[in-house]
């Protein structure tokens, strides 16, 4: 589990660092609703459902103890709420996703988007400001030229640290139906973006065209039974992309084939195991996430109960499925009362892809080693939130036969869903976002 | 939580055993019984979620995803039902009661539910276009037409989006949110049953605690109708028509599937 080799058995996980209000009233504004490191895991992007967009530096500290610590880097209004004049519909603020440019200069670039609007975003730094000037004072009052007797050139001094957010693009009036997914190109050029019907093809730098490269919209809307749920570019192949679907099935693109990539090259999808069968089979098999591999040979799916990966040569069925919650398959019918069967989870790989990471309820979240096929739950609380305070691994009792420290399913608190995480690109620093927390996790350094 | 033993998958309840004490003598009668829980279970899901299609965030476009899965359960459901003949049954008996209603048993129904307004703009001037799927499914320029069109010529238009029916909005508007509260406050009444058969009275004592614990115990849940499947299941499927269950009180309670069909089918 460590980004440098090792066993999950070697990793201790410790508590870190906690972000957000302490209290229990959890503001609706403050939910948070996107979690992403940057290429380089020195920087963590947060986006909420009241469209701002909070980031953390990790600062370089020469402290042999314990890694460095998270601080706010900027914090800035990305989107704002709108309203749909035609449909009488307000359009929510809420950032659905934020997606970081690899880094080509001293400023950082991120990709952030609600359910109808997608901006580019440009953070930079400034740490001087010039000096001296003939003609203006410090104070900006200007200054009589015919009292100016000798000239000097202006310098540029130190200043105190300022980080600047501004928006550099505004991709906009492209999609009818909401955003779920954006992904940035190994091309460093373009990006798609996916809706529940429609996946369109953007120019980092071109702002009114986009070119639709799927369309699963039937002509006749009554028709409709499937929507896209997910989408994501290969991290080398410029040419390939994933998405997936409510209906559990991921098909791969090539759009060298065509414009148009309404015909996948390849279709995943695991046959249904008949002796599961439910009404709510379907429901249960809708993927809420797609993510491809760091070596880009495997991709990871996330369903309501399971993690699969699947190796992009067969598409016949995974090659890996974890239980995420198995003791839920029981209760899918008042999950389903109460709209918890809907909700859509995220996963992620550590930086060598040995291991996956998704979250589960009761502020629970799950790793899976693939190599040594181990898997642990933690919990993300208050609780546990002494500094460099180890986790203690929890265990949900799905009989009646509860042992002391499990927690049995009945206990579970549906309100607490880990939804979305993630994972620093080299190390083992993790960051896991409930309601309105976002806790920072460590291995533990001896 | 669940009374002990039972675990209640739709798709299993009828090849689940017997409680202990079963009759050999009586195997008949067993799987009656376990054919009529399945059937209560199978329709208050059907009801659960057609009034999930029916509640939509008043002021949010609703989430496609969640609409489509829970449409497509229904389509399941009534599959299901009709190739057991429990949903031509239905149908049969509510356009009996209503002569007037015009059920079309083959139209699957939820897409008319998708297709039907939203309660969301009562009193607005502005022609909303069809919510949910129906309006989603008209590009941008589509929309622009049908406003311009109603803000010249005055009088309510039929949407341009396909639509199984023609309706007129603004009326429909009106009804719809007269017979949603109708509805909602039949679903509140729990209708003093005349002596139900007792059999089902057994047997909706088992799965009503079981719901009823569940939602004692998943507490702070947010369940959009407030009642549980508790009442649902009290109020309508003990009284709805059902190939077992002859009893003459279904006639009256039938209004109130009536009024669940009349949204539906947007009579």
């Amino acid at each position: 589990m460590a980004g440098a080799g090792g066993g999950s058995n070697d990793v201790q996980w410790c508590f870190s660092q906690v972000k957000g209000a302490i209290d229990d009233d959890v503001a609706e504004a403050d939910i948070i609703s996107t979690v992403e490191f940057n290429h380089s895991g020195e920087l963590l992007a947060t986006g909420d459902k009241g469209g701002r967009v909070v980031i953390f530096q990790q600062e370089i500290e020469n402290k042999p103890q314990c890694r460095s610590e998270y601080n706010v880097y900027s914090t800035f209004q990305s989107h704002e709420p709108e309203f749909d004049y035609l449909k009488s519909l307000e359009i929510e603020e809420k950032i659905n996703k934020i997606r970081w440019l690899p880094q080509k200069n001293a400023a950082q670039f991120l990709l952030s988007t609600n359910d109808k609007t997608i901006k580019l975003w440009k953070i930079s730094e400034r740490d001087k400001r010039p000096e001296g000037y003939n003609l203006k004072e410090e104070d900006g009052r200007y200054i009589d030229p015919n009292t100016v007797t000798a000239l000097r050139v202006p310098v540029f001094r130190p200043m105190d640290l300022m980080v600047e957010a501004s928006p550099r693009r505004v991709f906009a009036n492209a999609h009818t139906y909401h955003i779920n997914s954006i992904s940035i190109n190994s091309d460093h050029e373009t990006y798609l973006s996916a809706d529940d019907l429609r996946i369109n093809l953007w120019h980092q730098e071109i702002t009114d065209r986009s070119f639709n490269i799927v369309d699963i919209k039937p002509a006749n809307m009554e028709e409709l039974t499937e929507v896209i749920t997910a989408a994501e570019f290969h991290p080398h192949q410029c040419n390939t992309f994933v998405y997936s679907s409510s209906k559990g099935t991921i098909r791969l693109c090539d759009m060298r084939a065509s414009a148009l990539c309404d015909t996948h090259s390849k279709l995943f999808e695991e046959p249904e195991d008949p002796s599961n069968r439910s009404f709510f089979s379907e429901i249960i098999s809708s993927i809420s996430d797609v993510k491809f591999s760091h070596n880009g040979r495997y991709m990871m799916t996330r369903d309501y109960l399971s993690v699969k990966i699947w190796d992009l040569n067969m598409e016949s069925r995974p090659v890996e499925t974890y239980q995420v919650h198995e003791y839920l398959r029981n209760k899918l019918c008042s999950l389903y009362e109460n709209d918890c069967i809907f909700d859509k989870f995220e996963c992620c790989w550590n930086g060598n892809d040995s291991v996956v990471m998704t979250g589960s309820y009761n502020n629970f979240f799950r790793m899976f080693d693939r190599g040594q096929r181990r898997d642990v739950t933690l919990e993300a609380s208050r609780e546990g939130s002494k500094p460099q305070q180890v986790l203690k691994p929890r265990k949900v009792c799905a009989d009646g036969k509860r042992k002391k420290d499990e927690i049995s399913v009945d206990s579970l608190d549906f309100n607490k869903k880990i939804l979305h995480t993630a994972w620093h690109p080299q190390d083992n620093v993790i960051a896991v976002a409930t309601t309105n927390n976002l806790y920072i996790f460590q291995d533990k350094v001896n | 939580m669940f009374p002990k033993g039972t675990k209640r998958k739709f798709s299993d309840s009828g090849d689940e055993p017997a409680a202990g004490g079963e009759d050999v003598n009586q195997p008949s009668s067993v799987a009656v019984r376990m054919l009529s829980s399945y059937s209560l279970q199978r329709q208050s899901l059907l009801d659960m979620s057609l009034i999930k299609l029916q509640l939509c965030h008043m002021l949010v476009e609703p989430n496609l995803c969640r609409s489509v899965l829970i449409a497509n359960t229904v389509r399941q459901i009534q599959e299901e039902m009709t190739q057991d003949g429990t949903w031509q049954i239905m149908t049969q008996a509510l356009s009996a009661a209503n002569a007037a209603a015009q059920c079309s048993a083959d139209r699957l129904v939820a897409t008319e539910v998708l297709c039907r307004q939203t309660e969301a703009t009562q009193g607005e001037q502005v022609l909303k276009p069809f919510p949910a799927v129906g309006s989603e499914g008209c590009p941008a320029e589509e929309e622009e037409e049908v406003v311009v069109e109603e803000e010249g010529e005055g009088g309510p238009q039929p949407p341009t989006c396909q639509a199984p029916l023609a309706w007129t909005p603004a009326g429909k508007r009106k009804m719809d949110s007269r017979t949603a509260e109708q509805v909602f406050g039949t679903f509140e009444i729990k209708n003093p049953a005349p002596s139900p058969d007792p059999a089902l009275e057994e047997l909706f004592s088992d799965v009503d605690a079981s719901y009823y614990d569940l939602d004692t115990v998943l507490t702070g849940m947010q369940s959009a109708p407030k009642m549980g499947p508790y009442d649902l299941l009290e109020s309508l499927s003990s009284h709805g028509p059902s190939p077992l269950s002859s009893s003459t009180s279904c006639r009256s309670d039938l209004n109130e599937l009536d009024h669940i069909m009349e949204i539906i089918v947007g009579s």
